[in-house]
């Protein structure tokens, strides 16, 4: 019973669902440390999917397809970064309009393309990596091999590596923290904000590709809520790359058990809770203290 | 010397003229979106207005996607006020409904004057603790309301999906037994005649009385006076002797408890039972009405009006344009509320600058 749980295939299982978790809550952490709140991560996840898939489908290059998800967040990004941070609109009810623009653009443009408000044409995936092993099982190694996987990992390592240990990290992280002191010392807020958000667009962008090839396909709102398990993680990681794909890990492992253990064991829909409940315990206190940034999610106004 | 101020710098007149501004611009980007796909903006209008506003049926539709965001928005609005971010109306609604529909199929053969305030305090309930819980935490350890609301959502999704595929259900459905008979809301059509087949009902009169309690506890009682100054500065609130833990407790229970309410228009007034996925982000869309509305119930009810024109309005259009234009709409229209509010009056200020100016000279 066990071995059967923990095999090859739940791992695979376990990572499928992880590595979206784990762009998106990055890119949260990118955007949050800068100063700017990112709820906006679900619409900018349902964009991704949407342009990586009509971008792979006109090219039949599964290539142009991430470059296209890549490019439809940041380009999604970039609307929320002009509000909150040009404008200095209130960022959360921003990001909210955003997911609410995602859902509608996105039909809207299906329906004109593809002559249906549900779901596109079949695409291909991504070109998967031969390892050399695990033969037996295709599905297996294809996920393994698929090079997203590896890059997923490479960026969640070289992200912690990137905010804590470069100058490009410390002024990004300062800008978050304490805009005032940073702009003394001549950290440019601004344009350290506006990297934050938009590195945050291309990872949530990515995240979106990575659903739309794992799919095949788009379908309506197929982001399904991820953005905000990644907000979750985010916070249960305490801001924190490392931390924030450990807790996306832990939200994936137990999605995947769920999914394994199907018709026995705990209702499906208690499972479903664990992410959102465990932020709530993670926020009261009870496992540590999780303290965002100081000035996340408040608009910088230069003094005179 | 107090200076006289010209009308457009006027509070009031800013707080009027923003929406407007931010809902015309909206349209005219909408017509950018009818034009791609083909269409004229203008037939394309005349049809959303003509279909909704033209016919009584019609009129019944918008009423009925009305009253749902009128309960929403006053949530969002009065939370607004003690300075908190109620996105979680939606869990609220989905709990309050729920437990409307849950405590109406256990009360058959209770007299109708009873059973209605009943299952109306049953939804209050139900959306009351869901805006307790978040409200309680935010003033017991500091933690966000805007994060726990949105994961309130889901835990209440999850919640009150494994009640309705479980426990509660009318087996092979996900959705509950009918209510008691008498627990039913009428509806238009039953009273008047011309609303024949639109699903408008008398609960939309609880919206209305709903937002006269916000605007009288907010603006005409001690408890809304303190929920205001813990709005807008609660240090000094602490200073003045009032409580900002219970004013954030309170308001955000009294936020919920008005979320809670939506289940009077679709469980008592028109299905008659809860199901799964009945309300299609009605507490995200209460946000916007909030916002379009000033956080002022009056507002609130024009806002939403206008929210639920669009809503039908998009099954009206959809034979010419994707019914999604209107999702397209309202997005923009909440984006442009938040930014005019900043660039409508920084125009204004440099306007006026100007003008004095001149005059001086």
């Amino acid at each position: 019973m066990i071995s059967q749980i923990f095999s090859l295939a739940f791992l695979a299982q376990t990572i499928r669902i992880t590595v979206p978790y784990s762009l998106a809550s990055l890119g949260g952490v990118y955007s949050e440390r800068g100063g700017v709140v990112n709820i906006a991560l679900e619409g900018i996840i349902l964009n991704g999917a949407f342009c990586a898939t009509v971008g792979t489908y006109y090219t039949g290059s599964a290539l142009f397809g991430v470059a296209c998800g890549i490019a439809g967040g940041l380009l999604t990004a970039l609307i929320h970064a002009v509000v909150s941070i040009h404008i200095k609109a209130d960022q959360i009810i921003s990001g909210i309009a955003i997911n609410l623009f995602a859902v509608g653009i996105t039909k809207f443009i299906l329906e004109i393309l593809f002559q249906s408000s549900s779901n596109s044409p079949r695409i291909a995936g991504l070109p998967h990596i031969h390892l050399g092993f695990i033969e037996s099982q295709p599905d297996v190694a294809n996920l393994l091999g698929n090079p997203l996987v590896i890059v997923t990992i490479l960026i969640v390592i070289a992200s912690q590596f990137i905010i804590f240990k470069t100058r490009f990290g410390l002024r990004l992280r300062s800008v978050g923290e304490n805009p005032e002191a940073a702009e003394t010392v001549g950290i440019g807020v601004t344009l350290y904000r506006y990297y934050g958000v938009l590195i945050s667009g291309a990872l949530a962008g990515l995240a979106g590709a990575w659903l739309a090839f794992d799919q095949h396909s788009f379908t309506d709102g197929m982001s399904a809520g991820r953005g905000y398990i990644a907000l979750a993680a985010m916070i249960v990681g305490k801001w924190n790359p490392l931390g924030a794909a450990a807790a996306c890990l832990l939200f994936g492992f137990a999605e995947s058990l769920q999914i394994q253990l199907q018709g026995g064991g705990l209702p499906t829909q208690f499972i479903q809770m664990i992410p959102y409940v465990a932020t709530i315990i993670v926020l009261a206190g009870f496992i540590g203290k999780a303290v965002a940034p100081g000035a996340d999610g408040i608009p910088y106004e230069k003094e005179n | 010397m107090a200076e006289k101020r010209h009308w457009l710098e006027h509070p009031a007149t800013q707080n009027f003229l923003i929406p407007i501004f931010a809902v015309v611009l909206s349209f005219a980007v909408g017509a950018i979106f009818i034009l791609i796909v083909g269409q004229n903006p203008f037939e394309v209008y005349s049809v959303l207005f003509s279909q909704t506003l033209g016919t009584s049926y019609g009129v019944g539709q918008l009423l009925f996607k009305t009253t749902p965001l009128i309960f929403a928005g006053l949530s969002v609005a009065l939370c607004f006020k003690a300075g908190l971010f109620n996105i979680g109306a939606e869990g609220q609604l989905q709990i309050g409904a729920f437990m409307t529909a849950l405590v109406g199929m256990y009360t058959v053969g209770v007299p109708a004057f009873i059973e209605i305030p009943l299952l109306v305090l049953a939804g209050m309930v139900g959306g009351g603790v869901w805006g307790f819980i978040p409200g309680y935490l935010k003033a017991k350890t500091g933690a966000h309301e805007v994060i726990n609301t949105i994961m309130l959502n889901f835990v209440a999704a999850a919640l009150v999906s494994f009640f309705v595929t479980n426990l509660f259900n009318v087996p092979a459905t996900v959705h509950t037994p009918s209510i008691a008979p008498t627990g039913r809301i009428p509806r238009f059509d039953a009273v008047f005649s011309g609303f024949e087949g639109s699903p408008v009902n008398f609960s939309i009169i609880i919206a209305l009385l709903a937002a006269l309690f916000v605007w009288y506890y907010i603006d005409r009682t001690r408890y809304g006076y303190e929920l205001r100054v813990v709005g807008l500065n609660s240090k000094a609130a602490e200073y003045g002797g009032i409580s900002v833990s219970k004013n954030i407790i309170l308001s955000m229970t009294i936020g919920g408890a008005i979320a809670g309410l939506v289940g009077t228009n679709y469980v008592m007034g028109y299905k008659y039972y809860f199901e799964e996925g009945f309300s299609t982000g009605t507490g995200f869309m209460g946000i916007a009405v909030a916002l379009l509305g000033n956080n002022n119930p009056f507002g609130v009810i024009l806002a939403a009006l206008l929210f639920g024109m669009l809503e039908y309005g998009g099954l009206v259009i959809n034979t010419m344009v994707p019914k999604e234009l209107v999702s397209i709409l309202q997005a923009i229209v909440i984006i442009f509320v938040i930014s005019s509010n900043k660039i409508f009056r920084k125009i204004l200020v440099n306007f006026l600058k100007k003008r004095t100016l001149s005059i001086n000279d």
